[in-house]
């Protein structure tokens, strides 16, 4: 079987884009923030494990360390008016968007203070205020709500792009090749970003998917691109250049991530040696460490000395650890909330779909 | 002033309407534009809104479901045609895991304000895949609601509503009663949602009865007045929100109660209301609730065994004779 998008063969990726591109984000303090936020998105899964190995945290959930490069490095192109979709592994768009620790831990943890009102969870986090139009928990669900979204800012004269965040998994959603058409006829701000991390679930990429995943795309006519989704000045670089074509009316576009879950698919999945080897496991964690690798090559541009990056994550775990601290004292949400938020306008769903409460307009 | 319009014509003026009130408020579906959708309900609009705001799309049920919710959520008002009420099965994802949810989900902060409009009813010759009246599967999933017009009248007031309400609301169209003409006002109104109609009123026996069945409950609540029983008959117009009120004062009123829906009769609508009656009105009772639905089989092709398959106003008329005689049904 030819599987030619399989993780490491890289040979069918068009476009690939070469290295770190250094002129990305013009200064240091885009630098700084970019890695403030990688150490941001591992020291919340740090916490988040540690919430669900202690017994604290409700139900499962998805790590998204090893990965953080990718929504920091395409999150940093974006305005808060641009939208994302996310998905089942989503902490990391979720921070990388502009999201808060506090609130965050609240809803992984079902409290009244979290950014759904502990009514949505790990893996349905919305963050409207930062453009952050919610994970979703069915694989490549949220394809055709971000082209929606798209097509919304082209129907309204608006400017603002949606990226659609998807694993490599999701590429065999049929909704993807319905939306990809779609997005490709109309022309719309669109960029689709597959975080090819090799594995969905427990199987790997290229059992799964035949041919090449960008030649998918280019089928549409979409311009397709393959970056190193552990670099994140290279995802940053043609990210941002993407955005703002995109932003012009050259969209969509279509981004092929190569990147790696270093936990396992989920909380709960501690013994993976059936179906992928420690030895791979280590090679990504030693040589190709998203933030690893970014501190040292901030170092050697002389932008921080290793005391300082040091420091930054001391903070950050300090930072983490005090708004678990907080989540864990925060109140749940009162019983009368069940029925709430049902339906906009309607206060209480039961009485109303009773016909014993007015909607507002109804 | 008031004059008579055919149904097609109602769906069309109330769309029209509110896409000159509100510039947020856009169409999409299989042939919109030009084609005005192979029943012409949407003809001339592209002329009037253009095809940026009346978009033609590939046959991507899913997709264009999914990217209706997508641009609800940032701000505009989408209206999806879904050709046949049949194709509910191909968009289940988009419509009751996404649309139905996303408010709920997000605490709030999200809304879907979505308008799908599609249909429902047998007796075209259509066959099992283009004949099916499949609005309880919808009207199953919290976050969604359901209107049921019965009529050009009903069709227009409730589409209006429909376009502005902040939810998710799947319309269904009787596909039958499309050039069915109704005194419709030229001036603007809107319809409730939750707000029964009684057309009739009656002392012996409620006809609850949905879109495409109001007239059928219609014409046996006359043929029994010819019998001397007074049925009234009671169009819910939205299953959700559901009046239930009037439906249960109704039938603590007369005693006896027929529930009949185009749904198949098995886990419906009619279960439901029945249900509902037999709950809150249960020591009002002379006669057990019944329920008339579409069969529980596959809709046929064959007109000889088609018309078997949807109630008849001759069969609720019988029904009803039983139950004010007080013969038992099914004493088996
Ligand atoms: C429609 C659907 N099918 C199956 C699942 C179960 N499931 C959850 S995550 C997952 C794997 C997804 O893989 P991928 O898209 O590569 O994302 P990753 O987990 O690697 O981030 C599966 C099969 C689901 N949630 N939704
Ligand atoms: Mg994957």
């Amino acid at each position: 079987m030819a599987a030619q998008a399989a993780k490491k063969t890289g040979g069918s990726r068009s476009r690939k884009t070469q290295g770190a591109a250094k002129a990305a984000k013009a200064n240091t303090e885009d630098y700084l923030r970019m890695y403030r936020q990688m150490v941001k998105i591992r020291a919340f899964e740090d916490q988040a494990n540690q919430l669900y190995l202690s017994a604290k945290m409700p139900g499962l959930t998805h790590m998204y360390s090893g990965q953080e490069a990718v929504a920091v490095g395409i999150c940093e192109a974006l305005t808060d008016e641009d939208r994302i979709t996310s998905t089942h592994r989503g902490h990391g768009h979720c921070v990388a968007k502009g999201a808060e620790f506090r609130q965050m831990f609240c809803e992984l943890l079902g409290r009244e203070e979290g950014y759904c009102r502990g009514k949505g969870g790990s893996m349905h986090i919305a963050d409207q205020a930062h453009g952050n139009l919610g994970a979703n928990a069915i694989v490549g669900g949220s394809m055709g709500i971000a082209t929606g979204a798209a097509l919304s800012a082209k129907l309204q004269g608006r400017d603002f792009v949606t990226v659609c965040f998807f694993g490599d998994g999701a590429t065999a959603q049929g909704l993807w090749y319905e939306v990809m058409n779609m997005a490709a006829l109309w022309k719309l701000p669109v960029i689709y970003a597959c975080e090819n991390n090799g594995y969905s679930e427990y199987t790997k990429t290229e059992e799964i998917a035949a041919g090449s995943l960008t030649a998918r795309a280019e089928a549409f006519g979409i311009e397709a691109h393959g970056v190193d989704g552990q670099d994140v000045l290279a995802v940053n670089e043609l990210a941002q250049r993407l955005v703002e074509r995109a932003r012009h009316g050259e969209g969509p576009f279509f981004v092929e991530l190569d990147t790696y879950r270093y936990h396992g698919h989920h909380v709960g999945d501690i013994n993976r040696d059936y179906y992928r080897s420690k030895d791979e496991e280590a090679e990504w964690k030693e040589r190709r460490d998203p933030i690893v690798n970014f501190g040292k090559w901030l170092e050697a541009e002389g932008i921080l000395s290793a005391d300082d990056l040091v420091a930054i994550g001391d903070e950050i775990r300090a930072e983490a650890e005090s708004a678990v601290a907080y989540a864990l004292n925060a109140g749940y949400p009162e019983a009368g909330e069940v029925d709430m938020h049902v339906f906009a306008g309607v206060d209480h769903a039961l009485p109303y779909i009773d016909g014993y409460a007015k909607g507002a307009g109804a | 002033m008031t004059r008579e319009i055919t149904l097609s014509k109602a769906v069309n003026e109330a769309i029209a309407e509110e896409m000159r009130r509100d510039p947020a408020v856009f169409l999409m579906g299989e042939d919109v534009a030009e084609a005005g959708t192979p029943f012409k309900v949407l003809a001339g609009l592209v002329d009037e809104f253009g095809p940026d705001r009346v978009i033609d799309t590939p046959i991507s049920e899913p997709g264009f479901v999914g990217m209706a919710v997508g641009a609800a959520m940032t701000g505009s008002r989408p209206i999806v045609d879904l050709m046949f009420g049949d194709f509910l099965y191909l968009v289940m994802d988009q419509l009751c895991n996404q649309a139905a949810k996303t408010h709920y989900m997000s605490g709030g902060k999200l809304t879907v304000p979505m308008v799908l409009r599609t249909n429902l009813g047998a007796t075209r010759r259509s066959a099992a895949q283009h004949s099916q009246s499949l609005h309880a599967l919808v009207a199953h999933i919290p976050g969604l609601k359901v209107a049921m017009p019965s009529s050009a009248y009903e069709a227009k007031g409730l589409m209006k509503t429909a376009i502005r309400d902040e939810n998710p609301v799947v319309i269904f169209e009787d596909k039958l009663m499309y050039q069915d003409k109704a005194p419709v006002p030229e001036e603007e109104y809107l319809i409730p949602f939750g707000a029964a109609n009684v057309l009739r009123e009656g002392r012996d026996i409620t006809l609850v009865a949905t879109s495409s069945m109001v007239q059928v409950a219609q014409k046996a609540a006359e043929a029994l007045q010819a019998d001397g029983i007074s049925a009234e008959v009671i169009d819910p117009r939205t299953l959700v929100p559901l009046d239930e009120a009037t439906i249960v004062e109704s039938v603590r009123k007369t005693s006896r109660a027929i529930v009949i829906d185009e749904g198949h009769r098995n886990f419906g609508v009619t279960g439901e209301i029945a249900s509902r009656i037999a709950e809150k009105a249960f020591y009002h009772l002379d006669y057990p609730v019944q329920r008339m639905g579409a069969m529980d089989v596959p809709v046929p092709f064959s007109p000889a065994l088609e018309d078997l398959t949807v109630p008849t106003p001759e069969a609720v008329a019988e029904a009803a004779r039983r139950a004010v005689r007080g013969e038992v049904a099914d004493a088996a």
